[in-house]
């Protein structure tokens, strides 16, 4: 039985080894840039329907950054958007014989949670600068240093784990039903690893935001880019 | 195969099994809570799904670290190697 914790290696570049869901999250990379190209392209003031389609994407994704993170989502979207439209190509993208997701592995999911750790320090420097992030860590009282730094890695790790944990199950778990049980018997459980792995890019998407408004909002309290919106 | 292995692939049942319980217990109370608070007020439902989301996620990811537990114990054993 293959184990799920390490992945396949494809080719070497030199004396790097590349594995497979390096090159499937090039391929979805890939893909996801040339859409937004082509669809860059011919933007109207009436969209098509394909415009219809993204542009409904994006305000979904503006309005959770306003309903969640109370502020204006424009220097957030960029970085949800991407996290929320990746994560989610990439769980559906089981749906191509063939293919595992790249978020059914261990090394894709700590880069992606990686990110997030580097973003919320970015996010919450820029907001208050790097004294007025590093005194976040002291708040309520400086007793509690220890366990903030202590809860920004590890709630890193837990993001890590519940994606690496969700993806990864579903995949194993089909693979196990077809195994004993024949071609057809794995639909239903299909289905339901495609729902999981919507939700699960939408909590990744949701905690991301989370995470920065916590450090955004605590490093500036009264910074005018921070007042409360009414919902 | 040696005790070693056989002990670990016990304790991985064991690790999933008893790691279900206590996370359903809790995803119960939560859902049932969410229900009450949408029928008493379905004009926040849209805040409450949300929040509900987020927090069984929450609670799954205790599940979820058993059944990695017990892949490390079944595949990545460190006694083993």
């Amino acid at each position: 039985m293959i184990s799920p914790l390490d992945s396949p290696v494809l080719f070497h570049v030199g004396p790097i080894p590349i594995s497979e869901p390096v090159v499937i999250t090039w391929a979805i990379l890939a893909a996801l840039t040339a859409g937004g190209l082509a669809l860059r392209r011919r933007l109207e003031l009436v969209p098509s329907s394909t415009q219809a389609a993204c542009e409904l994407v994006v305000e979904a994704v503006d309005s959770q950054i306003r309903d969640t993170m109370r502020v204006d989502p424009a220097p957030y979207r960029a970085f949800i958007g991407t996290l929320f439209v990746f994560i989610f190509v990439a769980n559906w993208s089981s749906l191509i014989p063939g293919v595992t997701p790249p978020t059914a592995r261990l090394e894709t999911d700590a880069a992606l949670a990686l990110i997030v750790f580097f973003a919320v320090i970015w996010f919450g420097v820029r907001a208050g600068g790097l004294k007025g992030y590093l005194a976040t860590f002291a708040t309520p009282n400086p007793l509690m240093i220890p366990l903030n730094f202590v809860e920004s890695l590890t709630r890193t790790f837990s993001l890590l784990i519940r994606l690496f944990g969700n993806v990864m199950s579903g995949v194993f778990v089909i693979g196990l039903v077809l195994s004993l049980a024949g071609l057809v018997a794995p639909i239903p459980l299909m289905a339901l690893d495609l729902l999981t792995g919507a939700v699960q890019a939408y909590i990744f998407a949701v905690l991301a935001m989370v995470f920065v408004a916590g450090a955004v909002a605590e490093a500036a309290p009264e910074s005018p880019s921070n007042e409360r919106t009414p919902p | 195969m040696n005790w070693i292995a056989a002990v670990s692939i016990a304790s991985a049942a064991l690790a999933v099994a008893f790691g279900a319980i206590g996370p359903a217990l809790g995803e119960g109370r939560a859902v049932a809570a969410a229900m009450d608070a949408i029928a008493r007020q379905p004009e926040a439902a849209n805040t409450i799904s949300r929040t509900l989301f987020v927090g069984l996620a929450m609670i799954e990811t205790m599940a979820i670290y058993c059944l990695v537990i017990a892949l490390l114990l079944l595949f990545a054993n460190p006694l083993l190697k």
